[in-house]
């Protein structure tokens, strides 16, 4: 009764011409995957290029130094949100404590000759570099106790992340309001500004700012925390499997605190040079940070399903918003418009990114 | 008419140019149960989903009925008399049991313009399914309320309901106990003699042999054959399914246990349901085997001793110290390790590498400078359990969710084993593998307890119980009703044991 009827001719050519073991069938297929995994960022080059080749002085220094000026802070704050994305859960309080974190920089930081100072006439800071130093070092810490509250209240009392964090952004909006009484904060000092605004070095026209030192230094910290260190694999694997991350050892309500403490250090430290880069802040300074910073997160190819992400996917997703809204600038689309078509961006790319892990069939 | 109810005829599939189903065809005879069989990654599955229309075939046709079929999904299919119960139901427990049956297909009255449920009539019918597979429980009960082995008759009354010809079940018994399976084999051959057709995928011969007509054998996504089930044995079956005699079923044990490394002492869950009151010992190089029925709260102990669980009482001491457990880390770092029962839920990461999911649990160790990982000595680890294991993964950096269950099972083995551990708790360590790769896991356990490691072992399949075991401990509703010799352990005396409060 048994019968074989395997075509085993059939089958081998078959598996001949589209077997892994033939290296042009191979290529072919990495480099449809290729573009396919990174259709977002071969589409934003296109447009990059058009808008480079048509639009007038898009290819200049200026423009670049001013579109790297603008992506530094939301790379920082990006990197501070991936944590929370990766491990599944999400962080609606950036924008505010960043917000709060520019202002408390600001009242700390003013000049001393400054007329209207936030704590009055009277108030002399001392004028070297280790008071601005100390004062942001300050700054991040106030940061990074909110990010720890988050932390400790969805860890311990399993407030699912949206709602605590969507709380906390309201409680910390709050706090700033009543802190600088929601009065805007001008007048600071040059040598709090320069952070943003001098070169390190100049070649030309173009200015190596220290500002961009934050993000690089931002950039390669985390890497290094995401790829080298426990604290980056117990991120993943928590993202993967919070279940099985507790059995084979891992301490996830420790992970998870820090993981949102450290978004609060991000935070804060954007907070400070944002005002710097300002030249001043409001309470509605970094409004609205955390939802932008959480679609470039996303179209960098953090994924929502949790346990993946890179953090040179979260510059590319920081890039890919900046030169979007650039370009669109350079074309002349009317800021209107320009909301429709982000918001299309960050739709499309998720979807393509949600295809990205699903199994391919 | 056709003889075959079903026939699938040379399915082809690939994924990603990677065939996966080369030339495999199923004949279904109505009023037959068809045994579908083969390794994990053999292929079954896939051309369920291919029947379903899950999977899209690349070549081959679906004769059902006399008619060429393109199933579009698992509605379609229904519609067509075609119902499939899956390994892991998909009930929705909140919801009563009419309507888990009705879901999708509720009967309908007309008040007014508007057409609304008929629920009178839906629990009528309801009822009436169910006592036809004969489950006694009003259709009014939530579907949360009932064990697996109702839940699954209350599947196959949906099936019923729909007027099944033809219903398949996925490894329906992987889940139930004894005498929970003879009331399936009832309700099967009650319909078989309706002229319901079944087609049966499962991994355990005794089953396939006594409740099947036919099977068809499939070896890594190929046909191998059909054959009368009262022309096969289980040998004949292993053979033909790993294309090589299987002499032994389990290795050859050569450990010593030596003296008491692990001692429990009463044990007692905060549940009153749960584990209560259990002591017990292990020595050195031991197999322990526990065994009882589902729902003997052995899962729960070991979460509790793992500090997954809470208890209320009991201590632990682990070579002559006491050893408190708050969380698995604490475990761990003495020299535990345990093996989770549900590989997916709590043990692999699904989209994390193979690499990855080796290294998780030993981070600790491939450390420069007490904080900067170290990928050289992490790498050497995990190429050296791939090699020792003998895991097939195209490589180190592929996510683990693509490799078959018994290669993820070996993987999370190797993550523990990179702990040297000395007490393993391996909590159904061969569920859902197939016969060769469970044949590897047991050399491994025998090997690893020869070395001096001691062994817990769960386990509800008896021959691997009885065949693996020094000793032999059972549990009978949260409480330890007896351990037995491993020489002297029999079937009967374990089942005594085993249902000793029921």
């Amino acid at each position: 009764m048994a019968k074989q009827t395997l075509t085993e001719k059939e089958g081998k050519k078959l598996m001949n011409e589209q077997s892994p073991m033939n290296p042009s069938f191979v290529q072919k297929r990495k480099l449809v995957h290729l573009i396919k995994d990174n259709i977002i960022a071969l589409l934003l080059v296109v447009l990059v290029l058009f808008v480079g080749f048509t639009q007038k002085n898009f290819f200049s220094f200026a423009n670049l130094i001013n579109t790297v000026s603008n992506v530094t802070p939301r790379f920082i704050i990006a990197l501070g949100v991936s944590g929370a994305l990766i491990i599944r859960g999400t962080d609606l309080s950036a924008g505010r404590a960043v917000g709060l974190a520019g202002v408390l920089s600001c009242t700390l930081l003013q000049r001393n000759d400054y007329a209207d100072k936030f704590f009055g006439a009277d108030f002399t800071a001392p004028e070297t570099w280790w008071y601005v130093l100390g004062i942001a070092l300050f700054v991040v810490f106030i940061s990074m106790c909110f990010g720890l509250a988050d932390g400790l209240i969805i860890a311990n009392l399993k407030v699912p992340p949206f709602l605590a964090t969507l709380g906390m952004q309201t409680v910390i909006y709050g706090i700033a309001r009543v802190y600088s009484n929601a009065k805007p904060i001008g007048g600071l000092r040059s040598d709090y500004t320069s952070i943003a605004t001098a070169p390190i070095f100049q070649i030309g026209t173009f200015n190596f700012k220290w500002l961009f030192l934050f993000a690089l230094i931002g950039g390669i910290v985390f890497w290094f925390l995401y790829n080298m260190t426990r604290y980056g694999k117990y991120m993943y694997a928590i993202g993967g499997n919070e279940n099985a991350a507790e059995v084979s050892g891992v301490n996830v309500k420790k992970s998870i605190i820090k993981i949102y403490a450290l978004a609060g250090v991000m935070y804060g430290l954007a907070g400070f040079i944002l005002a710097a880069k300002s030249g001043g802040a409001s309470v509605n300074l970094g409004q609205g940070y955390e939802l932008e910073a959480i679609a470039a997160c996303t179209i960098g190819g953090v994924s929502t399903g949790g346990g993946v992400g890179k953090v040179s996917g979260i510059l590319l997703g920081v890039l890919v918003f900046e030169l979007l809204k650039t370009s669109m600038q350079y074309l002349g689309i009317n800021s209107d418009w320009q909301q429709i078509v982000q918001g299309v961006v960050i739709i499309v790319a998720v979807a393509f990114d949600v295809r990205k892990y699903l199994k391919r069939s | 008419m056709s003889e075959y109810l079903l026939q699938m005829k040379d399915i082809y599939k690939s994924f990603n140019h990677i065939y996966v189903l080369k030339g495999v065809s199923l004949n279904i005879r109505p009023g037959t149960v068809h045994a579908l069989m083969g390794e994990n990654g053999a292929g079954k599955s896939t051309l369920m989903k291919c029947l379903f229309g899950i999977y899209k075939r690349d070549s081959g046709e679906v004769i059902y009925n006399d008619e060429h079929v393109d199933i579009k999904n698992a509605k379609d299919a229904l519609q067509k008399g075609i119902a499939m119960v899956h390994q892991e139901l998909q009930p929705i427990p909140e919801r009563d049991i009419a309507e888990n049956i009705f879901c999708g297909r509720y009967p309908l009255k007309q008040v007014g313009p508007i057409k609304v449920i008929d629920h009178k009539k839906m629990h009528e019918e309801a009822d009436k399914f169910l006592k036809e597979v004969g489950l006694n429980c009003s259709s009014t009960t939530k579907l949360g309320e009932l064990s697996v082995s109702q839940m699954q008759s209350v599947e196959i009354a949906k099936a019923v309901s729909a007027d099944a010809k033809l219903i398949i079940l996925d490894e329906p018994t992987s889940s139930l106990t004894e005498n929970e399976v003879e009331l399936l084999f009832n309700i099967i051959n009650k319909l078989r003699k309706k002229g319901v057709a079944f087609i049966y995928i499962s991994h355990k011969m005794e089953e396939i042999l006594k409740i099947s007509d036919e099977v068809t054998i499939m070896r890594d996504g190929t046909y191998v054959g059909t054959w009368k089930a009262s022309e096969l044995t289980t040998d004949l079956i292993i053979k033909h399914m790993v294309g090589r005699e299987l002499t032994n079923r389990f290795p050859k044990r050569e450990n010593k246990p030596g003296e008491v490394v692990f001692k429990v002492e009463h044990y007692t869950s905060p549940n009153k349901k749960s584990f209560q009151d259990v002591s017990f010992e292990l020595r050195r190089g031991e197999i322990l085997g526990i065994g009882g029925l589902v729902g003997a709260q052995r899962t729960e102990l070991m979460e509790g001793i793992f500090g997954i669980r809470d208890k209320i009482d009991g201590t632990m001491s682990f070579k002559g110290a006491e050893l408190v457990v708050k969380r698995p880390r604490d475990a761990i770092v003495k020299g535990l390790a345990l093996l989770t029962e549900d590989r997916r839920a709590t043990g692999i990461f699904g989209v994390l590498s193979v690499s990855d999911n080796v290294g998780i649990a030993s981070l600790d160790k491939y450390l420069d400078y007490g904080i900067v990982l170290n990928h050289k000595k992490l790498k050497l680890v995990v190429d050296e359990n791939i090699k020792k294991m003998n895991i097939k993964t195209p490589n180190n950096d592929t996510p683990i969710q693509y490799l078959s269950g018994g290669n993820q099972q070996k993987v999370i083995i190797g993550r523990w084993l990179a702990n040297a551990p000395d007490v393993l708790i391996l909590d159904e360590p061969t569920r859902g593998i197939d016969v060769g790769a469970k044949y590897e896991i047991y050399c491994i356990i025998a090997d690893l307890a020869k070395q001096g490691k001691s062994i817990i072992m769960i386990s509800s399949e008896m021959p691997e119980l009885l065949g693996m075991s020094d000793r032999v401990m059972v549990m009978c509703e949260g409480r330890l009703t007896g351990i037995l010799d491993g020489k002297e352990a029999t079937q009967e005396k374990v089942l005594e044991l085993a249902t000793k409060f029921m």
